[in-house]
């Protein structure tokens, strides 16, 4: 079974972004980029499907930047087989490659390298739009499993269990099928320096969007990109006693 | 102006959800129409027909649509699309599952999780996690939309006669299969319309501990909520967790316990309109965005405030 991940180059989950002082978006330079952390679960999941010999063969895929190719090369120490980067200059959180444009790269990709399943994070925490996974589902015609907390795999049946409102949902998909992951499928491992030093040397292959037929122009134009309103501190209460009084006659929420 | 909004619901029941994302139909304006997709669901179509304010009910009423997976849902969106300027859905995980699996087949670029309606064809939405409010402006001839329901009124359930039109669903593209749904059952008010909140964080410490959050829940009529670290340390379900990947509430009166108040969580709750923050250590980023903050024990303090309450 061979397995498709794409993944994303996004502003490392701990950094506090900043909004461009023209308002025109989020100021990303010199700022620490990194895998979005749900490709990173989609990739952690490849790689145990492969080591459990359900797979034998892992890609991993990215559009972006030259500099997306540090993160290909994570994914490759992490267990990805090889890469793929789309190199575009455009920018990928906001304004730029929308969530329908990379769903029709990948489908490119996915008629290209017919995976039996892909596997990628539910949303990207730059844009948070939730929709290429749904999208790329779409547009091979394939099953969708999004919001996966667990994944299993056997004799060519795929059952996987959903995070809905209100529980979980287990659904049996028709392969070639397309997984999105769920904060709870599974806790990436820490790639080994002997494994970072491997990935250098496994194949990664540079091409351009219109080598794939696709059209960047955004459909979303961004009007602008404000701060949200801040909420100030409030008060310190010294007691119990005074929260519910607060709570009662000053707050009068209770 | 024509809106289609695709009801959220069980077969029997309409879920509030989806008068919140009719509240954002109205802000849009013109003609809203209703989709109820399912299986025996003439009760739910018959209560969409009551909403004020509706022009008509959809009913796509076919046994495969019992469990309403994206895969059959998405043609009929895209069957009825043409006839729309506006489709709307919420954003639960129902609205996020199908509707963009619709837009890629009508060749659209979806918005997600809009917070306004600035004008028929421009939004804000939030980005990275809510430290960002984007503004957009479509150019796509039908505008697929969903909506973030703690921010739109809810439309009046009652008051309206729509007529109810039946629609043949085409044949189950069986590609997927339902199997089973494990799903909480509470007395309690749903979390993202409950007036108040309750939630615990890693402080709380164990699932046994978590009675304490339960027992000040129940007395304040209270939803129960969670941080992401309590439903990873397995103290409550994952449909507890509020946060930027969880659920989005906003509740007149949410009560953080033993919660730090990691970004991700305060993207999930923030626009709640009085915060109150019980925790030990008095340097929580919590405090920084609670109304009312009580640095003590919450093994003390929350006993205390149900006894009290």
């Amino acid at each position: 079974m061979k397995i498709l991940v794409p993944i994303k180059r996004v502003v490392d989950y701990n950094v506090k972004i900043r909004v461009k002082s023209d308002n025109s978006g989020i100021d990303i330079a010199n700022v620490k980029m990194s895998i979005n952390p749900f490709d990173e679960i989609a990739i952690e999941e490849a790689v145990r499907l492969k080591e459990a010999g359900k797979a034998s063969e892992i890609i991993a895929v990215t559009i972006g930047p030259e500099k997306s190719q540090e993160q290909i090369r994570t994914a490759m120490a992490i267990g990805a087989d090889r890469g793929i980067l789309v190199k575009t200059n455009a920018p990928i959180d906001l304004g730029g490659v929308e969530p329908l444009a990379v769903a029709k790269t990948l489908k490119a990709i996915a008629d290209k390298e017919n995976p039996d399943l892909i596997i990628m994070g539910k949303q990207s925490i730059d844009d948070d739009s939730n929709q290429t996974g749904q999208m790329l589902a779409a547009l091979l015609g394939w099953a969708q499993g999004t919001f996966a907390s667990e994944l299993e795999i056997n004799d060519g049946s795929l059952q996987v269990t959903r995070e809905i409102d209100g529980g979980l949902e287990t659904l049996e998909l028709k392969t070639p099928a397309i997984i999105t992951t769920d904060l709870r499928l599974n806790d990436p491992r820490y790639a080994k320096l002997p494994d970072i030093m491997k990935a250098k040397k496994k194949p990664l292959e540079i091409i351009e969007p219109s080598d794939l037929g696709v059209d960047y122009t955004p459909r979303l134009e961004i009007v602008s990109v404000n701060e949200p309103p801040t909420r100030s501190a409030g008060i310190k209460v010294e007691s119990v006693d005074a929260l519910i009084d607060t709570l009662k006659n000053e707050a009068k929420v209770i | 102006m024509k809106t289609l909004v695709i009801a959220e619901h069980d077969n029997t029941e309409l879920k509030s959800a989806t008068l919140h994302a009719i509240g954002a139909a109205i802000k849009i304006g013109g003609d809203i129409d209703i989709l109820v997709a399912g299986s025996n669901c003439d009760i739910v179509a018959q209560a969409a027909a009551q909403i004020s304010g509706i022009n008509k009910v959809i009913k796509a009423d076919a046994p495969p649509l019992e469990h309403q997976l994206a895969e059959d849902i998405a043609p009929i969106i895209v069957d009825l699309a043409s006839n729309y300027t506006h489709i709307l859905s919420a954003a639960t995980t129902f609205g996020k599952n199908t509707l963009p699996r619709a837009a890629a087949l009508l060749d659209t670029q979806q918005i997600s999780d809009i917070i306004s309606v600035e004008s028929a064809d421009t939004f804000k939405r939030p980005v990275y996690a809510g430290n960002a409010i984007a503004t957009v402006k479509s150019s796509d001839s039908i505008k697929l939309i969903t909506v973030r329901t703690t921010t739109f009124d809810a439309a009046d359930a009652a008051g309206g006669s729509a007529s109810v039109e039946d629609y043949s669903a085409p044949a189950s593209s069986e590609l997927s299969k339902f199997i089973k749904h494990e799903l909480s059952t509470s007395e309690r008010p749903e979390l993202t319309s409950a007036k108040i909140v309750v939630s615990g964080g890693r402080g709380v410490g164990s699932e046994e501990n978590f009675a304490i959050i339960e027992k000040l829940a129940d007395k304040l009529g209270a939803a129960i909520g969670a941080s992401r670290a309590a439903v990873d340390a397995g103290y409550v379900p994952n449909d507890y967790q509020v946060g930027q990947t969880g659920k989005i509430v906003a509740p007149d009166l949410y009560i953080a316990i033993g919660i730090s108040g990691a970004i991700q969580h305060l993207a999930g709750m923030k626009d709640s309109k009085v915060i109150v923050a019980i925790n030990k250590d008095e340097d929580a980023p919590i405090f920084g965005v609670a109304d009312y903050g009580l640095v003590a024990d919450l093994f003390d303090a929350v006993p205390e405030l149900e006894g009290k309450i």
